[in-house]
């Protein structure tokens, strides 16, 4: 199971680095998203995987520590799904000012396919 | 105690002389002015303590691991600094009243000016080096805005500036030597330090502690070659120069030398570096003044050139040379301040300073010029004036020096040339500007100035005149107690008098007269040749080359890395990511497998691996067809979900099924308003560099997690898992984290989520959008958007997802849920209504006025954090105790429940304030907007 979800990170981030190479504004976003998932799965990953093992203490085996699985990565996971949605609105918000305002929506705010690489 | 009120007075003060000046001008100099005395007042319980051989240190801990207390000392040489600058500046506030235009914010000045001096009180009254050492920052700084007062003019900003980037290299290279001396002392404290001066001289680090210490006092004190400043400096308010270049900020320099006199001078290396640069600094200070056309010019110059003198007096190193150090930093401390406030007088009645110009105002301004003669006679060290007995002391230094060493003639001729050109130039302030003909083309007729402008001018000639004729009632005293505080033993037998009878010293004051005004008589060929040498050996050539070079290269950097182009500069990014954490792997050696046991693969890993893999791909193949790519990403995020599932994170399933909800209704609103498909812009050559980059980047990553993955680690969670029930009292440890042992982050946390949403909210403000009326084929866009069914559907289930919110949010503290997932549950089930009903059939139900929610959440946040401070615990400790209610049974009531009500509420408002506003967007691109459901 470990070699398939060092499989899904690799994945994800080889394509969310693809797009945030994309000239546009709309692909970055997607690309940024596809990133977090992959952040999120690591970050998630280094409490290990465990199958079954919830981190809700049994009052009944309140005494035994062992039995769960990492709590910590979990909480830090949590919180860090909810604010990578606060960064994906806030970044897509200025994509779409960005087009109000320059009138295209290339990363750079210039239109023009001639001068990109 | 008192001493930290004498520097915390003049910090308070300055904020409100500020807010007093919106009274008007008087009231605000009456406020600086009574700031100043209470801080003088505040000094002498004190004041005594010196003079009984008493050096009074106050100390409270501040960081004492790092060897930082506030620790504050008052010893003869501190009272001496600590007197001058709360006089002189007193005198300054007086002046400043009269000298700065209605134009001027006096208010502004003074709240500057005090922010000054209370950093220079805090230079001369700090016990510890780090301390000292951030006072010294201070004065940088406020001596930046003061130099820079009239920012509106061009030499102001330049002057400020460079002040500030010499000083601060200074100020930067003292830490330095500050850090090291400190170690080599074994204490930050001065008296520890005062009295370990072998051990530090015998170090083997000395010399470079030296360098560094002396750089930081030589930039201070303007010394060449960093002399350069202080002239640029002079597009300061007069006021500003009076104080900072006579009493304060460059004495602050000679100040750190005499201070750390017993601990670091006695050395070949001392007497070299302090000697030889106060020696080059007299000379070359004297000779420019003589040519400056600049009344200001003439008496920066002057300043640097008695800053010299003073340097090469502590240079000399012996106890006679000490006194005369301290006497000449107290003689020109007050003749200096009032040339300056003269020159300011002129240069305010006048409308120029130009020497050229600026002549035979004796008929015009007789009671100034009387002041200022007095005081350039002290400054050419006329006898009867205050400057004549320390320059006499200074001479008889150098003719001792002369006795003792080879080749020590030498010092003696440097030093009579240098007073030859000070009384050349203090000659020529007097005969240039008040004889010499009748002014040239004056801006305004000049005469006197108000009487309260004069008064300080007064007060310190006053003073130059009586420590001249009676040095032993007058400033004996307290230069016996400075000097004793220098030497770190009691004062040298010394005679402050008038006539020693003809010795040496005194044929080298005659010869300095005679010779000055020789000098002055013969100025015309002399301004030439200066006028000649212009332009060579200028320091400040140098500072403005290497500033050049270092700002051509940043640029340099800045044009090859920062081309403007978002795309280079992530590949730069990402290129750089991957070396590193090549080179990471590279170098470790060690196998990629580690020796952990790894799960056995089931049907349901390879069915949801293999559904995420395809997602991904998808998302990246489909994604210039926006909306598809989209939906497929959607079905990506929830297969994420999947994998929280299987691995034991039921919260963290919940919280991506429900964020990725919101995501993607977010991302569908916002494609709406942006094209509907990417162009093809880049080439296929770079298109094949990207994927090979992102191969590399994902190769990577994926690397890394397995061999993560594949390791033992040892967790700091068992903490967690023992303390969350008997601790935290719940069962739920990822919502105990959140609400309890990590609280503060959460806090922090939804901090950012609320300012994301109001960040957003401003974007949206005024933005105009237009919709697309056709879709990406072509066909037209269709406003039957509110399907009856759905519409019936949602309106019914409203209410039990709002039920289900809450009770995700009750249990949260036991099983899975709580504040987040609550939040976006509930955000979900009111965002439905906007989908399927419509915006103006839910607005005109429900309010978009969000930002009380998020407030109230926040609020309620902090107030359970603090309720635990306010009994005593720290901040957010939680407590729980169980209630028995009828019918519900045994239930458990934790104060985490009221700060995950906040988390709620802040989740629930930021959410929407975000998807609502951007929704009313709709509204405005829509002709309109019809609803199946309306009329019924």
């Amino acid at each position: 199971m470990e070699a398939l979800l060092a499989l899904i990170v690799g994945v994800l981030t080889a394509c969310g680095v693809y797009l945030i190479l994309r000239g546009r504004t709309f692909p970055l976003v997607l690309g940024l998203t596809l990133l977090s998932y992959a952040v999120n799965l690591f970050l998630f990953a280094t409490g290990r995987l465990a199958i079954g093992l919830p981190p809700i203490i049994d009052r009944n085996l309140a005494e035994t520590i062992g039995g769960y699985t990492d709590p910590l990565p979990q909480a830090l996971v949590l919180t860090a799904i909810v604010i990578g949605f606060a960064m994906t609105a806030f970044l897509i918000m200025l994509a779409l000012k960005a087009r109000a305002e320059l009138g295209n929506d290339h990363v750079d705010g210039r239109p023009d396919p001639g001068d990109r690489a | 105690m008192n001493l930290f009120f004498v520097i915390l007075i003049p910090f308070v003060g300055a904020g409100l002389t500020g807010w007093m000046s919106r009274f008007g001008r008087t009231p605000s100099a009456w406020t600086a002015g009574c700031v100043t005395l209470l801080a003088l007042l505040g000094l002498l319980p004190s004041a005594a303590a010196p003079f009984l051989g008493e050096t009074l240190v106050q100390r409270w801990p501040w960081i004492p691991d790092i060897g930082l207390d506030l620790a504050l000392r008052l010893d003869g040489l501190g009272l001496l600094f600590a007197l001058m600058i709360l006089g002189i500046g007193l005198l300054i506030i007086l002046y400043a009243r009269y000298y700065l235009s209605e134009r001027d914010s006096l208010g502004l000045f003074y709240a500057y000016l005090l922010l000054f001096m209370g950093s220079m009180l805090g230079i001369v009254l700090s016990e510890n080096l780090i301390l000292l050492l951030m006072f010294w920052e201070l004065t940088s700084l406020t001596s930046f805005l003061l130099i820079g007062f009239w920012r509106e003019r061009e030499d102001a900003r330049k002057g400020a500036r460079m002040a500030l980037t010499i000083t601060g290299l200074g100020g930067l290279a003292l830490l330095g030597g500050f850090l090291l001396l400190g170690e080599m002392a074994g204490s930050y404290d001065l008296s520890t330090i005062l009295a370990s001066g072998d051990r530090v001289r015998a170090h083997p680090l000395y010399t470079p502690m030296l360098v560094l210490i002396l750089l930081g006092a030589f930039t201070k004190s303007a010394q060449f070659p960093f002399h350069f400043w202080l002239p640029h400096a002079m597009a300061a308010p007069t006021p500003v120069s009076a104080y900072l270049h006579s009493a304060t900020m460059v004495k602050a320099g000679v100040f750190l030398l005499a201070r750390l006199f017993p601990v670091l001078s006695g050395t070949p290396e001392w007497s070299w570096l302090v000697g030889g640069a106060g020696l080059a600094t007299l000379l070359v200070g004297a000779w420019f003044a003589l040519y400056k056309h600049d009344l200001k010019g003439l008496l920066a110059y002057s300043t640097i050139s008695h800053l010299g003198l003073i340097t090469l007096l502590f240079g000399i190193g012996t106890p006679l040379a000490a006194v005369a150090g301290v006497f000449h930093i107290i003689n020109h401390a007050t003749f200096k301040a009032s040339l300056f406030m003269a020159a300011g007088i002129i240069d305010h009645e006048c409308g120029t300073r130009d020497m050229r110009r600026v002549n035979g105002l004796w008929k015009f301004m007789p009671y100034t010029a009387t002041l200022a003669m007095v005081a350039a006679a002290a400054m050419a060290g006329v006898p009867l004036f205050n400057g004549f007995l320390s320059k006499e002391m200074f001479f008889a230094e150098t003719a001792t020096f002369y006795t003792e060493h080879d080749w020590g003639w030498l010092l003696p001729l440097f030093v009579v040339i240098a007073g030859m050109l000070a009384v050349a130039y203090s000659l020529r302030f007097i005969h240039d500007v008040f004889f010499n003909g009748d002014p040239i083309d004056l801006p305004r007729t000049p005469h006197e100035p108000p009487f309260w402008m004069k008064a300080p001018v007064g007060v310190l000639v006053a003073l130059c005149l009586l420590v001249g004729i009676l040095p032993m009632l007058t400033v004996e005293p307290i230069l016996t107690v400075a000097v004793a505080s220098v030497l770190q033993t009691s004062s040298p037998v010394h005679s402050l008098a008038i006539w020693h009878g003809v010795n040496l010293p005194f044929l080298m004051s005659i010869a300095a007269l005679i010779g000055g005004l020789l000098i002055y008589a013969a100025r015309r060929p002399l301004f030439a040749l200066a006028a000649q040498l212009e332009g060579r050996l200028d320091a400040q050539a140098m500072y403005r080359w290497t500033l050049g070079r270092v700002i051509a290269f940043a640029a340099w950097i800045t044009r090859h890395l920062e081309t403007g182009s978002l795309q280079r500069m992530l590949l730069l990014f990402v290129l750089s990511v991957l070396t590193l954490s090549a080179a990471g792997f590279v170098g470790s050696g060690s196998p990629l497998t580690g020796i952990r046991a790894t799960l056995p693969v089931d049907i349901l890993g390879v069915l949801v691996t293999a559904g995420i893999l395809s997602a991904a791909i998808g998302t990246l193949a489909l994604h210039r067809r926006r909306l598809t790519a989209l939906i497929v990403m959607g079905a990506l995020g929830l297969l994420i979900a999947l994998i929280f599932v299987q691995f034991s994170a039921p919260d963290l399933a919940l919280t991506q099924l429900t964020v990725e909800v919101v995501t993607i209704v977010l991302l569908l609103l916002a494609l709406y308003f942006l094209p509907q498909r990417s162009p093809v812009e880049s080439s296929r050559a770079t298109r094949i560099r990207d994927l090979g980059v992102a191969a590399l980047a994902g190769a990577g990553t994926a690397a890394l997690t397995w061999a993560m993955l594949t390791r033992p680690f040892a967790s700091i969670s068992d903490y967690f898992l023992a303390n969350s029930l008997p601790g935290g009292g719940g069962t739920n440890v990822v919502n105990v984290i959140l609400v309890d042992f990590r609280g503060f982050d959460t806090l922090g946390e939804i901090t950012v989520l609320a300012l994301a949403g109001l960040g957003i909210y401003a974007m949206l403000h005024d933005l105009r959008l237009q919709g697309p009326t056709q879709d990406a084929d072509g066909r037209p866009w269709n406003w039957d958007m509110h399907p009856s069914i759905m519409a019936a559907l949602t309106r019914l289930l409203l209410p039990l997802v709002l039920l289900v919110s809450v009770f995700i949010l009750l249990r949260g503290h036991n099983l899975p849920g709580g504040g987040f997932i609550a939040g976006l549950i509930a955000a979900v089930g009111l965002i439905m209504q906007y989908l399927t009903n419509g915006v103006e059939w839910t607005h005109r139900r429900l309010s978009d006025n969000l930002h009380p929610v998020i407030g109230a959440g926040l609020l309620i946040a902090l107030i359970t954090g603090l309720a635990s401070l306010v009994l005593g615990y720290p901040f957010l400790t939680s407590t729980f105790t169980h209630v028995h209610w009828p019918i519900v049974g045994d239930f458990e009531l934790a104060s985490a429940m009221a700060f995950d009500l906040g988390v709620y509420l802040v989740v629930v408002g930021a959410t929407l304030l975000i998807l609502i506003h951007l929704g009313l967007m709709h509204r405005a691109s829509h002709p309109t907007s019809s609803n199946p459901m309306e009329s019924r």
